[in-house]
């Protein structure tokens, strides 16, 4: 692990409390699952507060509780944090309730990043299902920031139906920026012209440099096992393969215990891990 | 203001017990007065107005025909029903019947049981119609009352532990019974929520808020029927207030065969 | 005997009825003296104020899910092996507020509780207690993680610790290397003999409370006594666990089924998390008033042997109570080596026997070992 960088938002006298940061803008993106944009407002913090792609905030509604949201923004963009959630427990659904001007509890950034740096020079594939390209996104800005600084770059998502799929206007973008698109949906509509099937598929349609490739993946825990088994049966080495994981966290500091997975507390020591770190627990049922 | 949620509450076969505890929040009794439009409260006050209602808060057990008609037209008229305490989540005491004979019972209580009509089982209200959150205990505890209204006002789910009693008892330093006494106690199989009250007493629990889920009695059956004090007495134990919850009665029967 | 020559390091005798001095010196200092005490028929951990507050005469005999206390013919005042209670509940308490949001328009103003914490004096910290208090010192005051309540706590604390002459049924703290000799970290530690207590003076503080109090040089044979007493108290330690392939035992055998065998029994209560000295898991509760004003967060211990432990938006990771036990033993004696540099446990045996079914960890631990099927 590198060494300890203090996260931003995290007060020294009681790391429970949270800083407050407005709602600024919220984006509709699909069925159940909106964006919304803070700013924090202690200017101070607004200027300073920074993160790596693949960190999450906990955000914070009073009564309500706390959740791990990913960070969905550019971190290089320092205006404002984006947190795509989609509304399913009881504070994501109160999330959900929030208007423009009111304010959330923000606690973070927490956990690993995407090893952006150390995958420089590599090709690199991100494979996402629904929600879980929300913590892809900063990888995918990072990218498009410093597209010389990589090989080629595929990004292989899927969502149920074509109404599901995240920032489709942003396709466009990422295509200019030499970047391959794939995707695919479990259901099609009339307007889908693309394909249907689940994502790990979608590794048959390009050929891979397995020695010099990464893959990063966020989705549905059974696509994340078939994407390892794709990735592997190209022989991307398991240190290549980068798993975001989902589990609990209350703390995000690796304190209350909630998220362990083996020796990992998934909010501290993730949530991006080297699949060569889970090999021993990822096929253990209900561990 | 903007208008307040109406809140009835209906009183079944019962102690009254349940619907004190609502009385008993005198902290809190003002503000909830201003939150929420009492509508229907015989307990409380005269002024009883006809539905539908918000909230309906449901105390006691359906043992009669009337009952049962009454209990369906109260879920016709409340968006939010929630059975409170064990008579209405589970049966309460009056379920005991259910394993004997009713009439019997009548017999020897009654001197003109003919003049009865009653139902030959106590049934928890969700056995006639569905129920949208139900509060275990005898009688149920005021502050798992009030987290009820308060998260019902706040749109969220409320914060009732799932835990066993067990976890109530180490957290508030009260000796276990069990072990330190040979004291038989259902603690370990019975759902968190009343604060551990009878441990703290010196007496074992006897499982009021029902059997926490997935509950293993069999195990703590075998534990509590080496230590019996009288033959019997871990059957007795099940078969008290919750003995109609579905895993306490399987628990008995077992203990029985 | 002159002041002066109090040396920290160095060994004296005290007279036990100077022993109230001594208390009476740390509430000088500020220090809540806490210690052992009958209540009903255990003991538990409350404010002491005198010697005779002290469980004088008794013992206790603690089997797999069993504790009673019994009454001696002798006057000694540590005899006693500790009950349900641990110090973690005045370092780590089991409900604390983190803090209260006040409605101030249409945001919050947060109200921190106060910085001041107590100031405790723990009376009679065995070796395996000392350890667990350093084993959770290793938790709440990481680098990147620190909580201002322990870490307040715990800069305060005073430890007056014990040497355990009389172990009980359930110790084990030999096979874990953390008794009965207590180790470093203490301020002040004793041993009873029949007349006096011999104190080792273990740090400055230490050193400064008992300066002034007719101490006495102690002699070769006290102190032979006191080692004769140990030697006799680690013999008399039976139980064992062997620690030799921990903690790869626990990780390669994820799939025993042995853990099935011992949910059979296992009531998922929770009682061995909550009695254990080194468990820590903790969850967060907010409680919001009628006319939402006011909400407050507080911290309350958890277990992972509770059903909404591992729950979460993609279901629950542990639904049953094979893996909830799966879990709360593979880390104690698994991956909490990885975790903190230690096993999460100190032989202290409190799981064994606070545990109304008395699954004894000491017993199923070695099954483990044996084929699985």
């Amino acid at each position: 692990m590198t060494t300890f960088i203090k996260p931003s938002a995290v007060h020294e006298a009681q790391p429970m409390a949270p800083h407050w940061a407005d709602v600024v803008e919220i984006v509709h993106e699909a069925e159940g699952i909106s964006t919304y944009w803070l700013k924090f407002q202690d200017k101070n913090l607004a200027e300073t507060y920074s993160f790596l792609p693949g960190q999450f905030n906990m955000v914070y509604i009073p009564g309500y509780g706390e959740a791990a949201i990913s960070i969905s923004s550019d971190a290089e963009d320092r205006t404002r944090i984006g947190h795509t959630i989609r509304f399913v427990g009881n504070v994501t659904r109160a999330v959900s309730r929030l208007k423009v001007g009111d304010a959330v509890g923000i606690r973070g950034p927490f956990g690993t990043p995407w090893p952006m740096v150390e995958l420089e020079g590599h090709d690199i594939t991100i494979a996402a299902g629904g929600i879980g390209l929300a913590p892809l996104r900063p990888a995918i800005y990072h990218i498009m920031n410093h597209r010389e600084r990589y090989g080629k770059v595929h990004i292989l998502y899927g969502a149920r139906t074509p109404n599901d799929m995240l920032y489709p206007e942003e396709y466009a973008l990422w295509k200019e920026n030499d970047i391959h698109v794939a995707t695919t949906v479990d259901r099609a509509d009339d307007t889908w012209k693309g394909s249907v099937g689940v994502v790990p598929m979608l590794f048959y349609r390009y050929r891979m440099d397995a020695p010099k490739s990464a893959v990063l993946t966020c989705g549905p825990e059974i696509m994340i096992r078939f994407v390892i088994f794709e990735g592997l049966a190209r022989r991307v080495p398991a240190d290549h393969i980068y798993v975001s994981l989902e589990r609990n966290m209350k703390c995000g500091q690796g304190s209350c215990g909630h998220c362990q997975l083996g020796p990992y507390f998934i909010c501290k020591d993730g949530p991006v891990f080297r699949f060569d770190q889970l090999e021993d627990f990822f096929n253990v049922e209900e561990f | 203001m903007t208008t307040r949620p109406t809140l009835a509450v209906h009183k079944f076969s019962s102690c009254d017990g349940c619907q004190l505890q609502i009385l008993n929040m005198e902290d809190e009794i003002l503000d909830l007065a201003e939150v929420i439009d009492i509508a229907y409260f015989l307990e409380a006050t005269r002024d009883a107005r006809p539905g539908p209602y918000t909230i309906s808060m449901v105390e006691g057990s359906v043992t009669t025909e009337h009952e049962v008609e009454r209990i369906k037209k109260i879920r016709q008229e409340s968006t939010i029903l929630i059975s409170i305490g064990t008579c209405a989540t589970a049966g309460g005491i009056q379920a005991l019947r259910n394993v004997a004979d009713a009439d019997e019972y009548a017999n020897i209580v009654y001197p003109n049981p003919e003049y009865l009509s009653y139902l030959k089982e106590a049934s928890p209200i969700s056995e006639y119609v569905d129920v949208d959150m139900e509060l275990w205990g005898c009688p149920v505890n005021k502050k798992q009352l009030l987290e009820v209204i308060v998260a019902l006002l706040q749109n969220r789910r409320p914060v009732l532990p799932q835990s066993s009693v067990c976890m109530e008892c180490k957290q508030a330093g009260t000796i276990c019974v069990l072990v330190s006494e040979g004291v038989p106690c259902l603690g370990p199989v019975t759902q968190a929520g009343c604060g551990a009250i009878c441990p703290a007493n010196g007496r074992g629990c006897f499982g009021c808020f029902g059997p926490q889920d997935g509950a293993n009695t069999d195990s703590l059956s075998d534990i509590l029927t080496d230590i019996e004090r009288y033959p019997g007495e871990t059957k007795r134990l099940y078969s008290n207030i919750s003995n109609f919850a579905p895993a306490f009665y399987e628990a008995t029967r077992k203990l029985t065969d | 005997m002159s002041q002066e020559k109090l040396e920290i390091g160095s060994t004296y005798a005290l007279p036990k009825a100077e022993f109230d001095n001594l208390l009476a010196r740390l509430k000088e200092k500020g220090f809540e003296t806490l210690g052992a005490k009958v209540d009903h028929e255990t003991l538990v951990y409350e404010p002491i104020s005198a010697l005779a507050d002290l469980p004088q005469g008794y013992i206790s005999e603690q089997k797999a899910g069993e504790f009673r206390l019994k009454k001696t013919h002798h006057k000694r005042y540590f005899d006693y092996i500790p009950g349900a209670h641990s110090w973690k509940q005045f370092l780590f308490p089991s409900r604390q507020e983190l803090f209260t949001l006040h409605k101030n328009g249409d945001g919050w103003n947060t109200e921190l509780p106060d910085v001041e914490q107590p100031k405790y004096a723990f009376i009679g910290v065995r070796g395996c207690e000392l350890s667990a208090i350093q084993i959770q010192d290793g938790i709440f005051m990481r680098e990147d993680f620190t909580d201002p309540t322990y870490a307040k706590r715990r800069q305060n604390l005073f430890i007056l610790a014990v040497n355990c002459l009389h172990p009980a049924e359930t110790c084990f703290c030999t096979s874990l290397k953390t008794g009965p000799k207590v180790s470093p970290g203490f301020d002040i530690s004793l041993t009873e003999l029949e007349d006096v207590f011999l104190l080792e003076i273990g740090s400055e503080i230490g050193r400064l409370v008992l300066q002034g109090l007719p101490l006495e040089a102690s002699s070769a044979f006290l102190l032979q006594a006191a080692q004769k007493g140990l030697e006799r108290a680690e013999k008399k330690i039976q139980r064992e666990l062997d620690t030799s392939d921990l903690p790869d035992l626990m990780t390669k055998n994820l799939d025993h089924n042995h853990w099935q065998e011992i949910a059979e029994r296992c009531l998922s209560c929770g009682n061995c998390t909550q009695v254990c000295p080194t468990c820590f898991c903790w969850d967060t509760v907010d409680t919001s008033d009628l006319l939402g004003k006011e909400t407050k967060r507080e911290r309350v211990w958890d277990s992972c042997f509770n059903p909404s432990y591992s729950y979460y938006a993609g279901g629950n990771t542990r639904p049953t109570i094979s893996t909830r036990y799966r879990q709360w033993l593979t880390h104690k004696l698994g991956t909490w080596k990885e975790q903190y540099g230690t096993l999460g446990c100190v032989g202290c045996g409190r799981c064994i026997v606070w545990c109304p079914a008395g699954i004894d960890l000491t017993e199923e631990i070695p099954l483990f070992r044996e084929e699985k099927s």
